[in-house]
């Protein structure tokens, strides 16, 4: 048996089945193209979002149609509509609950920045709260901006982009983040190799 | 109607004494009534018990800070026999307290906490007087005018779970006895923003409470924070799901305060408009009852229609979603050419789809078993808990105020109101079904006879110019400057209009003081009303059904939480 491995020459492996690659760069293709997203739609956006995942957008084109609404299953939290003050906490709690690696799409004007609700009961921002690697502008963004968002972060996870924002992030709430047992917020396998590849 | 308010008039002073009350009739015809805040109950007892003012649609609250009584409370009240309408007004100083009308109409529970959470108008004898929109941490009230419009307070907790005080069980004392089960707001079936909260014996409900609010987005107060017509894009956020008849609700008030008429091709275009929408609306309804129940297909079918639609509605301004379509005295835009044929080849596709949907979920036997006498609402409890539209209408009363109240020529149109039987879940359903046909009819109607002339008012006051007459000529550009900087100014007053929404009875409360934005708007969303019977609704049921009923009540965040 070790005979006929050493016999073969590395180049006459790959010609036969198999295939080089690092495996940072295999796992980021599997993570960016089934993306689970949970949908934390709360005002308009979310009608909006749902478009984007019938039958005319159909997100599942891009690989991201298993919609989870259990944080602990999705990797791509979507913030659909304004996020309240009241809602903040909560909005925190569900970041905090999923398992990485995690992404955070901002979609609308009152996610990104509170929109045109500058209000005494309205967050400026879901940023303030929650690391934020997408910015989808719109009132509400169509079907296609929306589109448009996930493969921008698509690239951002093939390209291993540097996220300072998510790396540095501590949650505002510490209480609620002490609630929460260490071995949950664990990461995956996968994580552990993209992260020690220098990101 | 002026004669009837003649007779209320003199029983009134048989009942209560000459000179109890000041009887008045806005300019634009709304009866209203002002009482001293003692003598209100009993009015409004008298008024429900004798006078045929069975419904109490609004309580809502209005600040003047230099009088000496400083809060109006006003109360719209609403006789479904013949459709007649009346506004009771009095008067509350800082820290006095009002009695509750929660002991005439249950409808008043959750207007008058918000009254109190927004004002601090406090209501003696509420059982359960507690904020219901800001959250726990809020200090003040936000729609007194002494509070900055921008000035945010942050909440760093979640309340536990907790339950409305009754009279032998205090509401944050959970019973050992039972499973306390809290489900959202981040929840599928409870649509984003909704909390409910539900104590459970074995899988019995035992004691429900919703809580509300997390959509909270200060409407009424940007409203008073921003012109008239910068107003229209924030109705549009009320309802989302159907946002051009909030435009619509909206315009039509400020239009009947200034004493404006708008051109029949305006009025005709929102009628198409409103019909559009309401079709849209119960697709989600629908649409997402059956999601709830676990039935995805027909969810993702009636998708393909409510994309149409969102194609029309880009025709015919550019947006899909939030489209800010009307303009005071008319609309925004004239239709482009051969719309109304690509409205009426839309109807015709979707006649198809509605004939698919209701065999597909009607006829269903899962569904059936679902929805058919589950959780369901007698006639005389949706009248008082102040129910309107479907779900009213399932429960048998036969309300519609396109046919009640006519406005922009409903009276023209061939239509039925379509009304359930047993105020259960799948009547209300049945009854959306049907709407969706007879819109779909209205529509076909209102597009074969689309009058010509202008699709606004050319009111120098009210409307902007043309953009080539802005550009094109000086006297185009001065008009458009002086109302940019002005504004339009209604008169001094105030208005309680309705139309009938996808939901129910949607009013606008306008009190104007002939500056350039609302003194105040109270909107008066229909789901706000329906959903705080929720609790009695489904005590005693299954947990799945109450799951059901959420989704029945079609609860639309944006309007119950403004």
């Amino acid at each position: 048996m070790s005979d006929t491995v050493s016999d073969k020459s590395l180049e006459d492996m790959s010609k036969s089945f198999a295939l080089t690659t690092r495996l940072d760069a295999i796992a980021a293709w599997g993570q960016r193209n089934a993306l689970w997203p949970l949908p934390y739609g709360t005002a308009c956006c979310g009608i909006e979002l749902m478009s984007v995942m019938g039958p005319k957008y159909d997100l599942a084109r891009f690989g991201a149609e298993v919609v989870r609404f259990s944080p602990r299953q999705a990797d791509l939290l979507v913030i659909a509509g304004t996020i309240t003050e009241k809602m903040a906490p909560i909005l925190v709690r569900i970041y905090q609950q999923m398992l990485e690696p995690k992404y955070v799409l901002s979609m609308g004007a009152c996610a990104s920045s509170g929109g045109f609700y500058r209000a005494y009961h309205v967050l400026q921002g879901c940023d303030k709260v929650v690391p934020v690697d997408v910015y989808v502008p719109g009132c509400p963004p169509t079907p296609e901006a929306v589109l448009d968002g996930v493969m921008a972060l698509q690239k951002m996870i093939k390209d291993r982009t540097p996220r300072p924002w998510k790396e540095g992030w501590v949650s505002p709430y510490e209480i609620n983040a002490n609630t929460i047992p260490d071995t949950l917020t664990s990461s995956r396998v996968v994580d552990s190799m993209t992260r020690g590849s220098g990101v | 109607m002026s004669e009837q308010i003649a007779i209320l008039k003199s029983d009134i002073s048989v009942k209560f004494g000459d000179n109890a009350f000041k009887f008045s009739t806005t300019p634009v015809g709304d009866h209203v009534v002002e009482a001293s805040k003692e003598t209100v109950p009993a009015l409004l007892r008298y008024l429900k018990e004798y006078a045929g003012y069975n419904f109490l649609m609004d309580v809502c609250g209005v600040d003047y800070p230099n009088r000496e009584k400083r809060f109006d409370v006003v109360y719209h009240l609403f006789g479904s026999i013949d459709s007649r309408r009346l506004r009771v007004k009095t008067q509350v100083a800082d820290g006095e307290s009002i009695a509750t009308a929660t002991t005439v109409w249950k409808a008043a529970d959750w207007f008058e906490r918000e009254a109190f959470d927004l004002f601090g108008i406090k209501f003696s004898g509420h059982p359960n007087l507690r904020k219901i929109l800001t959250h726990h941490q809020f200090v003040g009230h936000p729609l007194r005018k002494d509070y900055e419009a921008d000035k945010q307070q942050h909440c760093s907790s979640v309340l536990p779970i907790h339950f409305d005080n009754t009279p032998e069980q205090r509401g944050d004392q959970l019973d050992s006895r039972y499973v306390p089960l809290n489900i959202g707001p981040s929840h599928p079936a409870m649509h984003g923003t909704l909390r409910v909260m539900v104590e459970l014996d074995g899988e019995t409900i035992v004691r429900a409470m919703p809580e509300i609010g997390y959509l909270h987005r200060c409407f009424e107060k940007m409203a008073e924070t921003h012109p008239y017509n910068q107003v229209i894009p924030y109705t549009d956020r009320l309802n989302y799901c159907s946002a051009p008849m909030n435009n619509i609700g909206y315009c039509m008030a400020v239009e009947k305060l200034m004493g404006l008429e708008i051109p029949a091709r305006a009025e005709t275009m929102r009628v198409i408009l409103c019909e559009l929408s309401r079709i849209i609306d119960h697709i989600i309804a629908v649409g997402t009852g059956g999601v709830d129940l676990g039935a995805l297909t027909a969810f993702f079918h009636l998708f393909t229609f409510r994309e149409k639609v969102y194609t029309l509605f880009e025709k015919l301004c550019g947006a899909r979603l939030t489209v800010a379509m009307t303009r005071v005295g008319g609309m925004a835009y004239d239709a482009p050419e051969g719309w109304f044929n690509d409205v009426l080849r839309f109807c015709d596709e979707m006649s198809d789809g509605v004939e698919e949907i209701s065999k597909m979920l009607l006829g269903n036997k899962i569904f059936i078993k679902r929805t058919q006498n589950v959780c369901p609402v007698s006639a005389q409890d949706a009248i008082e808990w102040g129910y309107t539209g479907p779900l009213l209408r399932a429960s048998g009363v036969n309300l519609d105020l396109r046919r009640a109240q006519p406005y922009y020529g409903y009276e023209k149109y061939d239509f039925d109101i379509p009304v359930g039987t047993a105020g259960d879940i799948y009547d209300r359903y049945l009854v959306r079904i049907e709407e969706m046909r007879q819109s779909i009819r209205i529509v076909r109607q209102a597009c074969k006879n689309v009058p010509g002339g202008d699709y606004t008012v050319r009111d120098k006051g009210v409307v902007l110019p043309e953009k080539k007459d802005v550009y094109g000529n000086i006297e185009g550009l001065m008009n458009h400057f002086m109302l940019v900087i002005k504004g339009l100014r209604p008169p001094v007053g105030e208005i309680y209009s309705a139309t009938e929404a996808a939901n129910g009875e949607l009013g606008f409360y306008l009190v104007s003081d002939g500056s350039a934005s609302p003194y105040r708007l109270k909107v008066r969303p229909p789901c706000f009303a329906i959903y705080q019977s929720f609790p009695d609704v489904v005590k005693g049921s299954m947990l799945a059904d109450a799951i059901a009923t959420v989704a029945s009540m079609n609860l639309i965040a944006g309007e119950l939480d403004r």
